[in-house]
């Protein structure tokens, strides 16, 4: 399954907090506005309504039952006051909806003009302090006038002229001794401009939004010094769960404090000594049981150098001997002979294991070395070889010996012929192929072929060496800070590739 | 030294069984053997016996190899061969520069040890060519005398045989493996320390100073080479 795409914890939790922080400053924000823009817009309401009720009361009595235009722009003109601008109506008649022409009025002078030209249309209908100068029918809904025109003060917000307005209608009533008694048909309706509360409410949103933007950015630094607390705690266990699996077991954590981080960092420290007790404890094993290997391997040396002292005496007196005792010395030669061998690759083997195995380095021609490996066991004429001249290396003959005679002597033991020996060279690296022809080894064998008596074949209880020579090749070849490989080739047959450095290094100095 | 005929060989293993196997096999082989089983034994068959050969185990209990390997130098140019446990290189390097001329690995096979002693007691081809000069060393061929300002040095067999294998060709390179294969008749993968050992003791009887060669000299890389004086 492939992985989720995800967020780093850290951007997680800062999207958290930015947005937990957004949610609550816009609902803080946005009630607290919502609230004062009503009570900015009711006391506006209220208080225009006052005056114009104020205004309106100062025009009793009514000099007509049915007044025409003039007297319905003294109305008009009567419930003007310098905010507002009034319209009066008597069923379709109405006061002019425009002052006159003139000079600007100054802030004091309301416009108080009974007649006048209809509002050209294009021409501004109030000026920049909010006054208005004209009014558009329009704007009076046929809602607001049904209310009006039932006997009741009603109001309504529009938008006119791309600003907010306020529009007032009151009806005028008829009064018979001390109450208004009904509707005298007049009614009034005043605009008043909302530009003035708009910016105030604008003004508290744009700090509303400012307060949001200011909490969102403490969020955001609270929650950098937030993540940064958790994150640290995570970022040391993650390293240190790195170190321990790159097998640095000593690897620990500062435990701080007692929260959930600390007993996460108390458990990776247990299971870290855990850990590295089992381990050390496998290794000490592992150590004792290469130590036990090394000295059995020692204390067999003496008695089988007394055996092989002895052996060849044996051997040459076999044929001299009656039978089955010839047989038995032969038998009891020959397998002198191959316990030998197996305890000194064993002595070998372990003194890789206990790194004091060392190189003694040579400048040598890589083909005469070749040559003189293939010469020392006879098979130069078995195999073929491929040796450029004038290739030379610096290296242990005597360990790259060890290796050719190897692999060659396996090639001609298990592999078909022809067996093949291939020289090439790099400025810095020599590679030496040996291949034979035969069926090459099985894919689940491959990976196992240098491992300590490995037997390919289980049937094949004991083979020709000691189960060691592969190992100790490539124990060799490492030893020169090269390799030793093995694949199948694509035509059949096994290759072993080994590759050497061509200036290997002694550890221990130069031998010269 | 007794060319073609019966060689006496003295052989110094404290253990019963290893002696045993091995006077057993190199009595086959022809050799007279004397077998003693500690280093004070061996010194003294040394002085009685005049071995021409002594094959000595450096892993002995009292005197041990090393000092009985210096004690024999000391007395003489016998050629010693050691008997060293496999793994054990330092024995190899330390046993060496006592002034032993060849080594063996434990468990030996009898023919490996027989082809050694014969090859440090193989003969010295004498030449009658005229007495040799080179710098303050003369080398007479004919008598085996090397003299130092008219001193005689005494050499160990291999020393002499590795001086006179370097000089015959003045001013060229002769290769580890060549020394090996010419002078101790191994193989090509002898052991390239026993001649570095081996140069290490001829400078010092025959240099005047040894960290700064003028006879034997190193040719980084390749080998040694004689002079050019």
């Amino acid at each position: 399954m492939a992985p989720r795409p995800s967020l780093g914890l850290r951007a997680r939790l800062l999207l958290a907090f930015a947005l937990l922080c957004v949610v609550t400053a816009a609902a803080v924000a946005g009630g607290l506005y919502v609230q004062a823009r009503n009570a900015i817009l009711q006391r506006t309401q209220d208080a225009a309504v006052r005056a114009m009720t104020s205004r309106l009361e100062a025009i009793y009595p009514l000099r007509t039952p049915a007044p025409g235009p003039d007297e319905l722009g003294e109305i008009a003109a009567a419930a003007t006051d310098q905010n507002s601008f009034a319209v009066a109506f008597y069923g379709d008649v109405h006061s002019p909806v425009a002052p006159p022409p003139g000079p600007p009025a100054g802030p004091g002078e309301p416009p108080r003009g009974p007649g006048g030209r209809p509002h050209e249309p294009g021409g501004r209908a109030h000026e920049p302090g909010g006054r208005p100068r004209a009014m558009d029918l329009g704007v009076i809904s046929p809602e607001l006038r049904q209310v009006v025109a039932g006997g009741r003060t009603a109001w309504q917000r529009v938008e006119w002229q791309g600003g907010p307005w306020l529009i007032i209608g009151m009806p005028l009533l008829i009064v018979e001794g001390d109450r208004p008694t009904r509707l005298s048909g007049i009614e009034v309706y005043a605009a008043r401009s909302l530009l003035a509360e708009q910016r105030s409410i604008d003004g508290l949103a744009v700090s509303a939004w400012g307060t949001g933007a200011a909490a969102m950015g403490f969020a955001v630094v609270l929650a950098l010094l937030a993540t940064r607390g958790v994150l640290r705690p995570v970022r040391e266990l993650g390293r240190a769960a790195r170190l321990l699996g790159e097998g640095e077991l000593r690897t620990r954590i500062a435990v701080r404090g007692s929260d959930e981080l600390a007993d996460v960092a108390r458990t990776f420290n247990n299971t870290a000594a855990e850990l590295e007790r089992h381990v050390e404890q496998l290794r000490a094993m592992e150590a004792d049981a290469r130590r036990f290997v090394a000295d059995v391997s020692h204390e067999l040396r003496t008695p089988l150098a007394a055996l092989a002292a002895v052996a060849d005496v044996l051997d040459e007196e076999a044929a001299r001997l009656p039978e089955p005792a010839g047989r038995a010395a032969r038998l009891v030669s020959q397998e002198t002979l191959n316990l030998t061998g197996l305890v000194n690759d064993l002595i070998e083997i372990s003194r890789f294991d206990s790194g004091v195995a060392a190189l003694a380095l040579n400048e040598v021609d890589m083909a005469e070395l070749v040559g003189a490996t293939l010469r020392a066991r006879g098979w130069s004429e078995l195999v073929h070889t491929e040796l450029p001249p004038a290739v030379t290396a610096r290296l242990d003959p005597r360990r790259v010996d060890v290796i050719l005679a190897n692999l060659v002597g396996n090639a001609l033991g298990h592999g078909e012929p022809p067996v093949s020996v291939r020289l090439s060279a790099d400025a810095h690296w020599i590679t030496i192929d040996v291949r034979d022809h035969g069926p090459g080894l099985d894919e689940t064998v491959l990976p196992h072929v240098f491992d300590r008596f490995y037997k390919a074949n289980a049937a094949r209880a004991r083979s020709e060496g000691s189960g060691l020579g592969l190992a100790i090749a490539r124990e060799n070849a490492r030893l020169h800070r090269g390799d030793l490989t093995v694949a199948n080739a694509p035509d059949g047959g096994a290759v072993f590739t080994l590759r050497l450095p061509r200036r290997a290094h002694d550890p221990d100095g130069d031998p010269e | 030294m007794k060319p073609g005929g019966v060689s006496r060989v003295l052989l110094i293993e404290d253990d019963p069984a290893v002696r045993e196997g091995l006077e057993l096999a190199l009595t086959r082989h022809g050799h007279r053997v004397r077998a003693v089983e500690s280093g004070e034994q061996g010194l003294d068959r040394l002085r009685a016996d005049l071995p021409d050969v002594v094959v000595l185990d450096l892993m002995l209990p009292g005197m041990d190899g090393f000092e009985v390997c210096r004690c024999i130098r000391a007395a003489g140019d016998v050629p010693i061969i050691m008997l060293t446990a496999r793994g054990d290189d330092m024995d190899v390097v330390a046993g060496l520069e006592a002034g032993a001329d060849d080594y063996v690995v434990k468990p030996v096979q009898p023919r490996v040890l027989e082809a050694r002693i014969r090859a440090v007691l193989r003969r010295i081809g004498r030449d009658q060519a005229e007495l040799e000069r080179h710098g303050d060393l003369t080398i007479d061929r004919a008598g085996l005398v090397v003299a130092k300002r008219g001193v005689p040095v005494s050499l160990a067999p291999t020393e002499l045989r590795l001086l006179l294998e370097l000089s015959g060709t003045p001013g060229r390179v002769h290769s580890r493996q060549h020394l090996l294969e010419s002078v101790w008749e191994h193989g090509y993968f002898g052991d390239s320390r026993l001649v570095d050992a081996c140069v290490q003791r001829l400078r010092a009887k025959i240099e005047d100073d040894s960290a700064a060669p003028v006879y034997v000299q190193t040719v980084r890389g390749f080998g040694y080479r004689f002079g050019p004086v």
